[in-house]
């Protein structure tokens, strides 16, 4: 195969660590070749679709899991702790609680409404072809912005793995793969392949903390070494002590001081408020404002992002979909204990990362090159162990990309040609159309996954979790729960929300772009001015960095207000769709639902 | 939420069925919400108001770090543990309501 050949060529190059490269490639080879094995299974196009529907809540439970621990889980949550300390730890806790909402709220009642995608929940849910293609939209937007950073960690892998190796290069050769591999296997296929992968990740992150903890103190004994700000007055020679018994190295210039680092409301969230020259007191109350926003746009995007909600439709019942989320929960939680220990160890044992710039170069790569540490002392073993991190990255982009391809492929074929071009295509002419659709979307993914080489991997994935949280999430939530909700108060809700969540992200985006000094940096430059004005206006520049504190309400207020004036135009069957959707399987009223509506959702 | 309208023939259908379906999971939904987030808005401010306190060490954990980093998951799996034993019964006991007021349906 032609990528196989190509890992092989670049191998030979000078400066591979042979058994970095031998992880990394076994992943690689396992998850193309679990793919094609099923590939073989898959012949109807339900199959392609979700899975025929049967898969059980351990495979699923691991695959959801599997699909989103994405590259920012796995690398960007690591680097981002050693980087800004305490307040860093709201990304892993809220990534996995996001789930909690989903629960709650909304996987239940979605599962029985029984439709295939979004797009059918949103078109089934208000009788409305319109509203479908917005969701659509949506699916597709919201994918893309998903992707360009797991793209950009497999460009960084990749370069990190073969030195030389330029950025572009990773991005064309993983994505080729991915795209290949769905093409060819479809959901069934990625069922299997991410299951693998989670358990492949939740290998590689456990197992080198543990290696590196039992050989340089374990995680209560690192955090030790770090003073609070009382300890720094009152007894800085305890915490020296634990310091100097592990043998924690000097901090440089750039490293954050123990005291803001280890305190809640340090760096991160203190950054636009720092740059207006406010002092630390002054600037508490903006750290405050950013820590919530911060967890309403995690919380809430969990519960909007497409590619996860798609999965509970491969649940039989309802039932089965509500012990996948716990088993979910569990798996992911478990997960989210580990990063943040690569963190606090890449502190307190590789402080040089702190000088390299932000984003892979920097901390982002403490995960992949922390174990090279052990070298030192057992020879091969830390190589073995940046190997197996490595691989775990590898699982990390290829997984979610491959999600991700999934239902933006389902969404395009599926939904624009099956639904809007051509409605009659025969079975056979709509799996076609799906491998057309995974190449087309593969390729364009490629392609502007080259183009964020100077992006943040975290700040990408920010971005995708704030449109998510001010679109999906009040669109499903609103209209699980409210039966007053009318088509055109959900549209102009999710519309509104998402897009100036999106357009004040970018807002911040592109004038943390214009300090870049490549040549990005000019690309930019008009947003310069941008960066004067934060200054003087530290509340707003937080409030377009992290906008979910009011995209969110905003999204959900103009859905009741649009709804409310629009009240002639609730579904008149809207008591039959609110009765499937809460009403328990086992009453049969899906069935009834169907024979009622024969134009409907059915399939 | 009154008398039954029975605007159709059947409990399934009627309107104070639908209500009181709806309304009880959402309580349960929104009980547990609130126990998540009381627990998820009430961190911050702790950390604001009494930083000193939050800042005690516990086997070498800072006490924000150690609710944060570690003890945050487990709090969450219980309470979503609860919600699922919950609404599996909750469904069990819908669907026996509504056979026993004689509708039956596979």
């Amino acid at each position: 195969m032609l990528h196989d050949t190509g890992l092989v060529a670049l191998a030979m190059l000078g400066g591979v660590d042979p058994w970095i490269f031998a992880f990394s490639f076994i992943t690689v080879a396992v998850t193309v070749w679990m793919g094609f094995r099923s590939a073989k299974q898959s012949k109807t196009a339900s199959d392609y679709f979700v899975a025929g529907r049967s898969v059980s809540v351990g495979w699923n439970a691991s695959a959801i899991s599997g699909e989103y621990l994405s590259a920012a889980s796995f690398m960007g949550v690591a680097g981002m702790v050693m980087s800004s300390g305490y307040d860093a730890l709201w990304y892993p806790v809220c990534y996995a609680c996001g789930y909690l909402f989903l629960l709650l709220f909304i996987a239940g009642p979605l599962r029985r409404f029984g439709a295939y995608t979004i797009p059918d929940f949103a078109e089934g849910r208000y009788d409305s072809p319109l509203f479908r293609k917005i969701a659509v939209c949506f699916v597709l937007f919201i994918g893309f912005f998903y992707t360009m950073p797991q793209m950009k960690g497999a460009g960084t892998t990749l370069a990190y793995i073969f030195p030389g190796m330029p950025y572009w290069g990773g991005v064309v050769l993983v994505g080729a793969v991915i795209t290949l591999n769905v093409a060819l296997g479809g959901m069934k296929g990625i069922t299997l392949v991410q299951a693998f992968q989670y358990w492949a990740k939740m290998f590689a992150i456990s197992v080198p903390v543990f290696v590196l903890l039992s050989v340089y103190g374990f995680y209560n004994t690192q955090l030790a070494a770090n003073a609070t700000p009382i300890e720094s007055t009152q007894q800085p020679a305890l915490v020296q002590s634990v310091a100097q018994e592990i043998g924690r190295q000097p901090l440089v210039e750039k490293a954050p001081a123990d005291e803001t680092w280890i305190s809640p409301f340090g760096p991160l969230t203190t950054k636009a408020a720092k740059a207006a020259g406010l002092s630390a007191e002054e600037a508490r109350p903006y750290s405050l404002l950013y820590t919530y926003s911060l967890i309403i746009a995690l919380v809430c995007g969990t519960a909007g992002l497409p590619h996860i909600l798609v999965r509970f439709y491969t649940n039989p019942d309802g039932v089965a979909a509500k012990r996948t989320t716990m088993w979910v929960m569990i798996l992911i939680g478990v997960f989210y204990v580990f990063p943040p220990v690569f963190g606090v160890l890449g502190r307190n044992f590789m402080p040089e990362l702190y000088t390299g710039l932000s984003g892979i170069k920097g901390t982002d790569q403490v995960v992949l090159k922390l174990p090279t540490l052990l070298g030192e002392k057992y020879g091969p073993l830390g190589s073995i162990l940046s190997g197996i991190t490595c691989a775990g990255a590898f699982a990390a982009f290829m997984s979610t990309f491959s999600g991700l391809l999934v239902s933006m492929t389902g969404a395009l074929a599926h939904d624009v040609y099956g639904r809007m071009l051509r409605p009659k295509a025969t079975a056979q002419e709509r799996m076609r159309m799906f491998k057309i659709a995974a190449v087309l979307i593969g390729t364009v993914a490629i392609g502007l996954g080259t183009l964020v080489e100077t992006l943040e991997i975290n700040f990408m994935v920010g971005q995708a979790f704030a449109i998510a949280s001010a679109s999906y999430f009040p669109l499903l939530f609103m209209s699980v729960w409210w039966r007053g909700m009318t088509m055109k108060g959900a549209a102009s809700g999710m519309l509104v929300g998402g897009l100036s969540a999106l357009a004040a992200a970018t807002l911040t985006n592109a004038s943390t772009l214009a300090l870049d000094k490549g040549p990005m940096g000019k690309v930019f430059a008009v947003f310069a001015p941008l960066n004067d004005f934060w200054k003087d206006h530290p509340l707003l520049r937080i409030l377009c960095e992290q906008p979910a504190i009011w995209a969110v309400p905003l999204a959900i207020t103009l859905m009741i207000v649009v709804s409310k004036a629009t009240r002639a135009a609730v579904p008149s069957d809207i008591r039959m769709k609110m009765l499937v959707l809460h009403a328990p399987e086992k009453l049969g009223l899906k069935q009834e639902y169907i024979q009622e509506h024969q134009t409907g959702a059915g399939h | 939420m009154s008398a039954p309208q029975a605007p159709t023939d059947d409990v399934v259908h009627s309107e104070s069925f639908l209500r009181s379906l709806m309304r009880r999971q959402l309580v349960l939904s929104i009980t547990c919400a609130s126990a998540f987030l009381v627990v998820l808005f009430g961190l911050p401010v702790a950390n604001y108001v009494a930083p000193d306190l939050m800042a005690t060490r516990i086997a070498g954990f800072t006490l924000s770090w150690l609710l944060l980093g570690v003890l945050f998951f487990p709090a969450v799996w219980v309470i979503s543990f609860y919600f699922i034993r919950r609404s599996i019964w909750l469904e069990n006991d819908e669907v026996e309501q509504a056979r026993s007021a004689g509708r039956k349906e596979i």
